[in-house]
């Protein structure tokens, strides 16, 4: 019952593997990394989200050694890396476009960085099988890379990246050129294999879904800094900017004054509309202007006007995006506002009840939002 | 019935280009001398019906091929051809290669300007840039008056009518043709494979070894065949850089031909340079096809 959940960033007395110490990457006078402070754990699986050119990548390449650091330091065990060559480091990278040798064989490409560490040759062998037989691709060792398909390439470049043992890999965008069905069993497949190799994986993406599959903490970044670092859980749940809650997932952002009463704040974002109240903790300051997040699955459709719930307001169905799984309303309020509400199709088509231009409530209770300064 | 245009046009230009001249080659060299003109017999004249086509076949011998064995000049000057076309072609692929490489490593915005450099030569005629060379290396030409004047020698070099002048002059004139295939197989080649290799635990000097000249391999092996069937054959440079001992077999075609005005030998030099030629021709052909299916 009492298994510890996996949070090292929580235990003070934890030694990270990476410390980024205000590090700042400049090109010239683009600045690409502006002054950013992190650490990454020893066995996390942790995720660089942004959109391109938020300068995850950028972060990556500095950590693989192929980019200088302008400013502050990069400790790897404690260790600055600054001055290590990208092949002393105990770093592997598994390149976005695979990077596979092609003209050499599946077995070849993966024996690579061993064969560089002039190990004995049976020692290759039994760790190339190996990872062979960690990443299924037994049968295609005598295989060129273009003699295989996208998803076994990914596989081979990963076999590659994990052959020498890496403290830590690094993973640049690993499953962007594989289809939607692929990628999905890919994910697991990684984090599978990130279980049983016990190895730190670092993955830059530009997909939020991706991130929050198969990351045990996502850094949010934009413009070269960490908008927020939390479990996928807490980006989702809390977001700290209105930035986040934008960039992952689908959500409602509600513009207001907020005025403090009891344990939370009640915002009042137009005229004739009455305040939303929502619980937090949260200061905001004296402007008291905020923002209310609120993500469409916590928000309840209905056609008549419920009881008892904290915040309610009403609307006509403006759009129905159907998904199949589920239906998101755009409901339009009176001040032209849109608000999306989503819901499970538990039903059959025929007997949904809500359709266009019906006059519906929308309501949320006192948790579902979450203030937010900026 | 589309199909059949499309194959037919390279076909029958191989067939009026190529294959009817080698044929009217190879019957001469199956010929005899004669004075008289054109200076060789039989002719063929269909006005003697089949008999004459009889005889005009039975005349036919290989006496010329015979009498190439008898005398050492030309095995010597096909051995000395071979020798030197290769030659040429590595020295070619030793100054090539560092300049393919600079080209490909160079700032997009250059590249176009640098291949212009390296076709540049062309615009001007081949034959003034070969006489250019005489201007250069001959003793009172401009590099000794360089090294003279620089103190590195005290008495000028003898290149010129040298076989180091052929040499030069071979590299030069050719080395556009190692160049580009090379830059071409060069500039394709993915830069985040050599940063894979030296993610891998590799420097950049092995890197360069086991992964940059691997996959040049293609354009390497071109651009050496494109030096290497030319430099073969080679007559002009042979014959104004080269000296009287220059051998080689494009300078003995040209001799037999127009100072000893025996086409027949002259025919049987060219069909035989033409053998030595087929084989790497057929080699080149197939890294081709093997490179196409690869990037298939």
């Amino acid at each position: 019952m009492t298994e510890p959940v996996f949070a090292p960033w929580d235990d003070p007395n934890e030694k990270p593997l990476i410390e980024f110490k205000n590090v700042t990457k400049r090109f010239g006078d683009f600045t690409a990394i502006d002054d950013l402070t992190l650490d990454i754990y020893e066995r996390e699986f942790f995720a660089l989200l942004g959109p391109s050119g938020c300068g995850k990548t950028t972060m990556m390449r500095m950590l693989a050694g192929f980019e200088t650091i302008t400013e502050g330091t990069i400790l790897l065990s404690g260790k600055n890396i600054a001055r290590v060559p990208p092949n002393r480091r105990a770093v592997n990278m598994m390149f976005q476009s695979y990077a596979l040798f092609p003209h050499l064989t599946v077995w070849d490409n993966i024996a690579f960085g061993l064969k560089r560490e002039k190990l004995p040759k049976d020692q290759i062998e039994a760790r190339v099988q190996e990872m062979l037989k960690l990443t299924r691709l037994e049968k295609f060792s005598k295989r060129k890379p273009h003699q295989i398909s996208g998803g076994q390439r990914q596989r081979v470049a990963l076999a590659r990246s994990l052959a020498k043992a890496p403290k830590l890999l690094l993973l640049d965008e690993p499953l962007g050129a594989l289809d939607k069905k692929l990628r999905q069993d890919t994910q697991f497949e990684l984090m599978d294999i990130q279980e049983k190799t016990g190895t730190t994986f670092v993955i830059v993406t530009h997909d939020q879904e991706e991130a929050m599959t198969v990351a045990s903490r996502v850094a949010v970044m934009d413009e070269g800094r960490l908008i927020q670092v939390a479990t996928p859980a807490g980006i989702y749940e809390m977001p700290n900017t209105v930035y986040v809650a934008d960039f992952i997932g689908d959500v409602n952002i509600i513009e207001g004054h907020g005025t403090k009463t009891g344990d939370g704040y009640d915002v009042t974002f137009a005229e004739g509309q009455p305040a939303l109240h929502a619980k937090t903790d949260a200061q905001l300051g004296e402007a008291a202007r905020c923002y209310l997040a609120i993500r469409p699955e916590k928000v309840t459709i209905s056609a008549e006007r419920p009881d008892g719930a904290v915040n309610v307001v009403q609307g006509t169905i403006h759009d129905i995006a159907y998904l199949g799984n589920l239906s998101t309303y755009h409901v339009e309020l009176p001040t032209g506002q849109i608000l999306k509400a989503q819901a499970a199709n538990t039903r059959r088509l025929s007997r949904r009840s809500f359709t266009w231009e019906d006059k519906v409530w929308l309501s949320w209770t006192d948790t579902a939002a979450v203030v937010l300064e900026r | 019935m589309r199909r059949f245009f499309l194959i037919a046009v390279p076909y029958a230009w191989l067939l009026v280009l190529f294959l009817i001249p080698f044929v009217i080659v190879l019957k001469i060299s199956l010929s005899d001398t004669a004075l008289s003109i054109p200076p060789y017999t039989p002719t063929l004249d269909f006005s003697g019906g089949w008999a004459g086509l009889k005889a005009f076949f039975s005349a036919l011998d290989l006496e010329n091929f015979w009498f190439l064995t008898s005398d050492d000049l030309y095995w010597k000057a096909y051995l000395s051809s071979v020798w030197i076309a290769v030659a040429s072609t590595l020295l070619a692929l030793f100054v090539g290669y560092p300049i393919a490489y600079g080209m490909a490593q160079a700032r997009d915005e250059w590249r176009p300007t640098l291949m212009m450099l390296v076709i540049l030569p062309f615009w001007t005629s081949f034959l003034i840039r070969v006489y250019s060379w005489m201007g250069i290396l001959s003793q009172e030409g401009f590099l000794n008056q360089f090294l003279l004047w620089t103190g590195i020698i005290s008495e000028p070099l003898i290149i010129l009518n040298t076989n180091t002048a052929v040499y030069v002059g071979i590299v030069y004139t050719y080395l556009p043709f190692m160049i580009l295939p090379i830059y071409a197989a060069l500039e394709k080649l993915d830069a985040s494979l050599l940063e894979a290799a030296e993610d891998l635990g590799c420097s950049r000097i092995q890197a360069f070894w086991l992964v940059t000249v691997p996959l040049s391999k293609n354009g390497i092996i071109a651009g050496c065949f494109l030096v290497f069937i030319p430099a073969l054959g080679e007559f002009v440079i042979p014959s104004l850089l080269g000296g009287s001992q220059t051998l080689m077999i494009g300078k003995v075609l040209w001799e037999e031909f127009f100072n000893n005005r025996d086409w027949p030998v002259a025919s049987a030099v060219a069909v035989i340079l033409l053998m030595i030629l087929i084989i790497p021709i057929i080699l080149f052909q197939r890294n081709e096809q093997k490179q196409r299916e690869a990037e298939q």
